[in-house]
């Protein structure tokens, strides 16, 4: 090829490329069939194709039931999805209270009205658009559970539920573990100090060698041995206590990855200008820092999404645990494999839209450095 | 500057930095130390309350476990013989580093010649190996049963999330190199494929994926009376996966033996023609010869001694089938799902891995007139390595970890087995220190091995 292009450049005004290496057709031939082997597999891989997304689409749309009928379930040969309509409430929340309902709307509408307003550039930057973000939680966590000042009727912990429950472990185990895991990162950078950078390193290489589950496990079984009895927490506080601890040494690691990225240089100006060590730390280095870590941040957000799930082990009924809770009702019986799509389904889409976000926020971010 | 004249000035010995960073360790050490002491008692407390002691003594005899085991790995355990072994083993890498230090003293390196490299074969492989071969009693193997202490019940547990992580982490391996390679293919419709495989299975969790896995394996699979039959080497059903077991017989001693000698041959072939290269420039085939001795010399084993292993082949009997090794289907859920989880995560540091090469090294290699194979060979992965090792070791680390999710479909590895005895015993401090302990070391072991392996491709600087 290399070797003719030099000889066709003299000539190549009068000829129009051949038909088969432009357009459509030669996109193809170059892409698809650029030789025996590859064409086998283009051929290969269609087959494949063909199997699954017909067999995927014949199961999960043409034969399936979308109706809100129990009875157009019977004898169909595709998916019930009258099932997922049916108990939308169940994956939603769980056992929540059904006459509290209209709260689960306010919090989540709160969320999204709020998602939608800072979609509009007269609220990017802002302080009060990062102070609404902020209070999020706490605000949606005061709606859904109620009691004391707030004069709406207190839900016990254990019965929220569904993706509630995942939503409500996960932004919490990420928010809460954020600023333990700056101390811990600054812990294990400080040279001045060899004991606190003993305990940290310490602390996030043992969190980090063991699996989530048997912390989970400390936290279900082994931290009420830690206090004394008369102070007693729910299961869905000691489960959110142990994802907060885990997820803190992964913070950690990253925040120390961002960190490590800002050159000694300016750390040395700060000093230089007179700035104290947390000054420096908090006016100078962590802000560069956080911009490099952001992209590590959502991918650990997307991997503690991923892990609240563990909480079924312990017997909390997150997202997950529907699976199990739906179609164990005798009307739903056999709905099983409509409850792993869906469920999957409702993850894949809360990973993947935040990997694309964070991919995006990356690219405008190298942007701005260029 | 020195000969100034104005005084030091007397800095106040509590505003230097030296005084200060131990005041504050201090109080955080105090502070971790007295929580650690309210922990304590409070523990302690709370214990006397519900009558549990603490210690782990309940591990061993007489304490029987008391509850069965799905999937029972035989234990090994050394006998009077291994001592032997043992003992030859000591001597053998005694003389190996007072060799190495030998030739260190004399400036030189044990590789540079071939008597003192077949000195090492022999003092580390050959001789205990030998010792094992020819003394009685050296390993016996153990079986669980509900008779045996807590002690066999969490070993059997951490032989089968090593079983689970080892299998995975290979097989992981392999499916993650073919997709992430598949990734950069030319063929369009492969790499996008490959690209939708990642995204779909990276982002759902493993956990969903693997209750799924075994929801498919013991409901949608059929019957024992309908399995899947592929000539008897595969049987599929919804009791498990079955395929026939290889029976060692009296020669498969000298068999096993037969293809570790060949092993070492073509080491010293392989040495041979590299050290040859070296001298003349002259290139010796390596491959074929070296297949030729992997089958020659066993075969020939074969030939005089018969068969090293007979192949017994599962058979329906009555409601199950006998002979044969059965894969349970918490076994292959678990597999399947952490391989088919982890390889999305490799295949994308696989790809990333090679992007990281810059195109001027492919083009370099082809302009010198290298075979597209030996362009990635000699000049792509080697280098890939480097860029891709670090982040593998971590994806291994976690598919380990990964495996302890077994335990919500029952597979009985370390975590399950452990929760069972929490439950019976109430020693859940123990416990949970001896889940962490196991699962430290096999972090540190991982860590360790891909370090080493680390430094061996990592470039070397001048």
């Amino acid at each position: 090829m290399t070797s003719q292009s030099g000889e066709t450049t003299k000539d190549s005004t009068s000829v129009a490329p051949p038909k088969l290496s432009i357009g459509l057709m030669g996109w193809v031939r170059q892409n698809l069939f650029n030789s025996w082997l590859n064409s086998l597999l283009t051929l290969f891989v269609l087959w494949i194709l063909y199997q699954v997304v017909s067999g995927l689409f014949s199961w999960g749309i043409w034969h399936a039931s979308f109706s809100m009928d129990r009875e157009s379930c019977e004898g169909i040969d595709g998916a019930c999805w009258t099932f997922v309509f049916n108990n939308w409430y169940l994956f939603l929340a769980g056992t929540y209270p059904w006459d509290e309902k209209y709260r689960l709307f306010i919090a989540y509408g709160y969320v999204i009205a709020l998602a939608l307003v800072s979609l509009h550039p007269l609220a990017w930057g802002k302080k009060w658009t990062i102070i609404a973000w902020l209070l999020t939680p706490i605000v949606f966590l005061i709606i859904i559970m109620g009691g004391g000042w707030t004069g709406l009727t207190p839900v016990d912990s254990e019965n929220i539920g569904g993706f509630t429950l995942t939503l409500i472990l996960a932004v919490f185990g990420i928010v809460l573990s954020f600023p333990i895991g700056i101390l811990l990162a600054l812990g294990r950078r400080s040279q001045k100090m060899p004991i606190v950078k003993t305990l940290c390193v310490v602390y996030i290489e043992m969190v980090r060698g063991v699996p989530l589950i048997t912390i989970l496990f400390m936290s279900s079984v082994v931290l009420p041995l830690f206090f004394p009895e008369s102070i007693d927490m729910d299961k869905v506080l000691r489960a959110q206590i142990g994802i907060i601890l885990f997820s803190a040494a992964y913070q950690a690691e990253v925040v120390r990855g961002g960190l490590q990225a800002i050159s000694r240089g300016q750390e040395e100006a700060a000093a230089a200008i007179g700035l104290n060590y947390w000054q420096t730390t908090g006016f100078i280095i962590l802000p560069q820092a956080l911009r490099i870590m952001i992209p590590a941040l959502v991918s650990g957000a997307i991997g503690l999404f991923k892990d609240t799930s563990l909480v079924l082990i312990i017997g909390l009924i997150d997202f997950l645990f529907i699976t199990k809770l739906a179609p164990a009702n005798p009307k739903w019986i056999g709905m099983d494999i409509e409850a792993y799509a869906f469920v999957a389904a409702i993850y894949w889409i809360c990973c993947f839209s935040m990997s694309r976000y964070s991919m995006r926020l990356e690219k405008r971010l190298r942007a701005g450095h260029d | 500057m020195a000969d100034t004249t104005t005084q030091p000035s007397r800095t106040n010995i509590f505003r230097t930095e030296e005084f200060r960073s131990i005041l504050y360790q201090i109080v955080i050490l105090g502070a971790v130390l007295l929580a650690g002491y309210w922990i304590f008692q409070n523990t302690v407390a709370n214990l006397a309350k519900r009558g549990i002691s603490s210690g782990f003594r309940f591990l061993f005899p007489p304490q029987e476990s008391g509850f069965p085991i799905a999937e029972i790995p035989p234990i090994p355990l050394p006998e009077g013989g291994f001592l032997y072994f043992l003992i030859v083993m000591a001597l053998g890498l005694a003389g190996t580093w007072l060799l190495a230090r030998w030739f260190r003293s004399r400036g030189e390196a044990i590789g540079a010649h071939t008597w003192a490299v077949g000195a090492v074969i022999v003092l580390v492989i050959v001789l205990p190996i030998g010792v094992l071969y020819f003394t009685a009693d050296t390993l016996r193997f153990e079986y669980f049963d509900e008779s045996k202490s807590y002690f066999i019940a969490f070993i059997t547990g951490v032989i089968n999330t090593l079983k689970v992580s080892i299998i995975g982490c290979i097989l992981a391996t392999f499916l993650g190199l073919i997709i992430g390679i598949s990734r950069l293919s030319s063929n369009w419709l492969v790499a996008r494929l490959a690209a939708v495989y990642v995204e779909i299975f990276r982002n759902i969790p493993l956990l969903l994926q693997m209750i799924f896995w075994y929801f498919v394996i013991i409901t949608l699979f059929p019957p024992i009376r309908q399995s899947i039959d592929f000539a008897g080497y595969l049987i599929l059903n919804n009791r498990g996966t079955i395929l026939p077991t290889p029976v060692p017989q009296d020669s498969a001693g000298e068999f096993v033996l037969s293809i570790i000698v060949s092993l070492i041959l073509i080491y010293f072939y392989a040495r041979y023609v590299r050290l040859r290269q070296e001298r003349t420039g002259e290139q010796l085939p390596v491959l074929f010869p070296s297949l030729g001795i992997l089958i020659l010399v066993p075969g020939l084993m074969w030939l005089i001694l018969g068969k090293p292993f007979e192949l017994v082949f599962p058979v329906l009997k009555g409601f199950n089938f006998v002979g044969g090794m059965v894969l349970t289907p918490e076994f292959t859920a678990v597999l399947v799902a952490l391989v088919i989880y982890t390889a999305a995560f490799i295949a994308e540091i696989v790809r990333s891995g090679i992007q990281a090469i810059s195109k001027g090294q492919l083009e370099a290699a082809s302009s010198v007139g290298l075979r597209p194979g030996l362009v990635m060979r000699l000049v792509i992965l080697p280098q890939a390595l480097r860029v891709i090792i670090p982040p593998q070791t971590s994806q291994y680390l976690n598919l380990t970890k990964n495996s302890s999710l077994a335990v919500a479909i029952g597979f009985p590895d370390l975590v399950s087995v452990g929760g069972t005895i929490l439950n019976q015993s109430g020693q859940a401090i123990e416990i949970i220190a001896i889940w962490m302990m196991v699962y430290l070391t096999f972090s540190l072991l991982i860590s360790l091995f891909m370090n080493w392996y680390n430094a061996k491709v990592k470039l070397v600087e001048r």
